[in-house]
């Protein structure tokens, strides 16, 4: 009776203790500890890294990757990446960053390692001169990301249902019938009076963005925010004149209304329910995921109406949380050379940032046997050199949301383009202000 | 054994010193040991109940960048801000909206199964059994066949629609309509288990009263009306208030049922973003402002903590008026 109890208060208090450990000491090592070392790479949509990873490993026997998100789009992706930034674990060791959210990221420099400090200013020559500044701070100190591709903008679309309309189907034809925008409308209108049963293009939000992006591209250089970060969204030419041209495509009933990135929109592609899409040179590989190998050969490659533009593109940070600093920035420097870039163009599409890449006659005498053998190095690449890039303010993403939201309500008939562009303007200077 | 017990104590604890402190000891054990045996659960909810309030109401007080390395201290400011939100008075109505109109059928389809289950049915346990299934399935598969079901081109419940000449739905898109399609996903996942609880309360109702109003003439609608009903009131007070709890938190189903740019909206018109999405749009993506969505998540818990005391007042009057009918049929 005397022990009795004193053995049941501390059989008591024991539990509780382990039950408190149990929960608390959820954390623990992942590392194998045989002496390799594993890099988690962070990516979205389609980088095309997959035969790259390959190399290094033959080359780096202690060197184990693992690549997480193939496939996931940007609006999943960017949370999480944020959440762990502000959570101080979980991230990659290499992460990739796209161009509209870096300068987000570029706000809080302290979150990645200074690639300055690792012999990352030897690489300079190896980017275009405003995909490098794009990694940089605005004071010039801190380098961010290595820059990946760039976004050479074209239009892919679909032989056979050109074919069906009544339409050219070879793509320099293809290319003639829309020296303009409005071209392009004609030519859509052209195609939706075939009644072929699929729509001219997927969504209006995709073609929005492309027009944008070209226009900013060609006049004032910057979209959503001029280069003081002024939220210009009401006062920006450019952003007025992709909005009207935007509403004449919808008013023209060329949109399949396929919401972009939807399960809808991917259905849609395999159904072969739209014949045009704006191709940024990272979409191809998107396009080659979603549509599947029962349409190979059946897309082709036309250039975009208006003159050039770039739309997105990324950078490879490594995030201070990682644990293999030294083996991650190694890594990083590897898949942005220009080897790395010429690989992920081979695999899927991805327009190198590099000038030697862009050069190289791997990429210029490329063609994409998915495409119908498009000469896709020849397409993308002419004039990637003399992009013009658009300048992006602080809270771009949320501010494009807004507005690409506000495209998408008048596409399904929800509001006019009065009250949609009314819409857009207020939310998005009610999105820069949170 | 009692005798025994009872004649010990005189006896034992004064006879020497171990004793003595023994049963100092076991006072103390008696006193405190309950405390003890609870106190996991109170140190558990510490971590993961209390603290996580605290920190979001600390945070909620703050202007709070996710990423941001300084949160400067600004008060009240986002709970004014957030009052005079109009997004969040959205939120709040399609919250409340697609809440009655999912828990209002649920709890009389449950009501209506459960009498079923209750009468005597062959293979009785593998009907009570099949009515749980949905509720083991995992929400996100739910909402990703719900969402397909009621896509607007590619979605059966249109396609039927289109069948019998009527106009297609834009499920995703008509503010109503896709508080419908969330209802109905609800409803299929909790329709089973609230049954389950109402069968176990109407088993526990004594047999007799059915009997003597079966001599009383009482058919079965007559005797579920006015005994099983009133009998089962407290539990369906239960289930109400389960329901009330889920249903204000309600995020996966919505999340999910919307697929592309995005999601956390709702629709393009935030249709049917509930004010968890909301909380999720402002403290993540797009706008990381942690402090903004801290208040969200804290208005949130106030409105739970109304409807709850509503509730409350609810069962405090429904509950003492439906022994009568028992003691008359004694």
């Amino acid at each position: 009776m005397a022990v009795f109890p004193r053995r049941r208060l501390a059989a008591v208090a024991l539990t509780a203790a382990t039950a408190l450990l149990v929960t608390a000491g959820c954390g623990g090592g992942d590392e194998p500890g045989d002496g390799t070392v594993t890099l988690t790479v962070d990516v979205f949509g389609q980088f095309g890294y997959e035969q790259l990873y390959q190399e290094y490993m033959d080359a780096h026997p202690g060197v184990k990757i693992v690549e997480r998100g193939t496939g996931t789009n940007l609006d999943e992706y960017s949370p999480k990446l944020t959440q762990w930034l502000a959570a101080g674990r979980g991230a990659g060791d290499v992460v990739a960053i796209e161009e509209g959210l870096l300068v987000e990221y570029k706000a809080n420099p302290a979150n990645f390692v200074n690639l300055l400090d690792h012999g990352a200013a030897d690489l300079k020559g190896n980017f275009l001169e405003w995909k490098w500044n794009a990694g940089l701070t605005a004071d010039g100190k801190h380098l961010i990301g290595l820059g990946t591709d760039v976004g050479g903008i074209a239009i892919c679309y679909r032989k056979d249902l050109f074919e069906k309309a009544g339409l050219p189907t070879e793509r320099d034809a293809v290319s003639k019938l829309w020296p303009t925008w409005p071209d392009y409308i004609a030519t859509g209108e052209r195609f939706t009076a075939a009644k072929t049963g699929a729509s001219f293009l997927d969504a209006a939000t995709n073609t929005f963005n492309t027009i944008l992006l070209q226009t900013a591209g060609n006049t004032t250089g910057y979209s959503y925010y001029d280069t003081s970060d002024n939220l210009v969204v009401d006062s920006n030419p450019s952003v007025r004149q992709a909005w009207d041209t935007t509403m004449d495509i919808i008013d023209s009933g060329l949109s399949g209304k396929y919401g972009s990135w939807s399960e809808e929109w991917v259905s849609a592609f395999k159904q072969s329910k739209f014949a045009t899409i704006a191709c940024p040179a990272w979409m191809t590989g998107v396009i080659e995921a979603n549509a599947g190998p029962a349409a190979q050969g059946k897309w082709d490659i036309a250039r975009v109406p208006g003159n050039g533009g770039n739309w997105g593109g990324s950078h490879l940070a490594v995030p201070k949380q990682s644990k293999h600093q030294a083996e991650a920035i190694e890594l990083a420097k590897f898949l942005t050379s220009a080897k790395g870039q010429i690989g992920a163009f081979q695999a899927k599409g991805p327009l190198p940032s590099s000038p030697q890449a862009l050069d190289d006659p791997v990429i210029t005498g490329a063609t994409n046997a998915y495409f119908s053998g498009a000469p896709v190095g020849a397409i993308f690449g002419t004039g990637a050199k003399s992009l013009k890039p658009v300048y992006m303010g602080p809270k771009n993403q949320a501010v494009r949301t807004e507005v690409e939201n506000a495209v998408r309500t008048v596409e399904l008939g929800q509001r006019n383009p009065t009250q949609g562009w009314a819409d857009a303007v207020t939310n998005a200077k009610k999105a820069a202000a949170k | 054994m009692t005798v025994q017990l009872d004649a010990r104590p005189p006896v034992a604890p004064k006879a020497d010193n171990p004793h003595r402190s023994s049963g100092r000891l076991s006072r103390l054990d008696t006193r405190f040991s309950p405390y003890l045996y609870i106190a996991p659960f109170f140190l558990l909810f510490a971590v993961f109940g209390v603290y996580p309030l605290a920190y979001t109401f600390w945070v909620s007080l703050h202007d709070w960048d996710l990423l941001g390395a300084e949160h400067p201290f600004v008060g009240a400011e986002n709970y004014t801000r957030l009052l005079a939100d109009a997004d969040f008075w959205h939120a709040l109505v399609n919250t409340l909206g697609i809440f009655v109109i999912s828990t209002v059928p649920q709890l009389l389809a449950a009501l209506w199964l459960a009498n079923l289950l209750n009468r005597g049915l062959r293979a009785r346990t593998g009907w009570r059994m099949a009515v749980l299934v949905p509720n083991v399935t995992s929400t996100a598969a739910v909402a990703i066949v719900f969402g397909v079901i009621f896509g607007r081109e590619f979605g059966m419940i249109n396609w039927l629609l289109d069948l019998v000449g009527l106009d297609a739905i834009g499920w995703k898109s008509n503010r109503f309509a896709s508080w419908v399609a969330i209802s109905a996903m609800v409803d299929w996942r909790w329709t089973g288990y609230n049954a389950l609880i109402l069968l176990a309360a109407m088993q526990a109702i004594p047999r007799d009263l059915y009997e003597s109003a079966s001599i009383d003439g009482a058919n079965r609608t007559r005797q579920f009306w006015s005994i099983t009903v009133p009998l089962l009131k407290p539990t369906i007070i239960f289930c109400a208030i389960i329901a009330t709890i889920g249903g204000l938190q309600l995020f996966t189903e919505p999340r999910l049922f919307h697929s592309g740019t995005n999601p956390i909206r709702g629709g393009p018109m935030r249709e049917s973003q509930t004010l968890t999405m909301y909380m999720f749009e402002n403290a993540f993506a797009p706008h990381y402002n942690f402090g903004y969505g801290s208040a969200v998540a804290w208005l949130l818990f106030a409105l739970i903590a109304i409807v709850a005391a509503v509730n409350v007042l609810l069962l405090r009057r429904l509950g003492g008026g439906n022994r009568p009918e028992k003691k008359a049929a004694r």
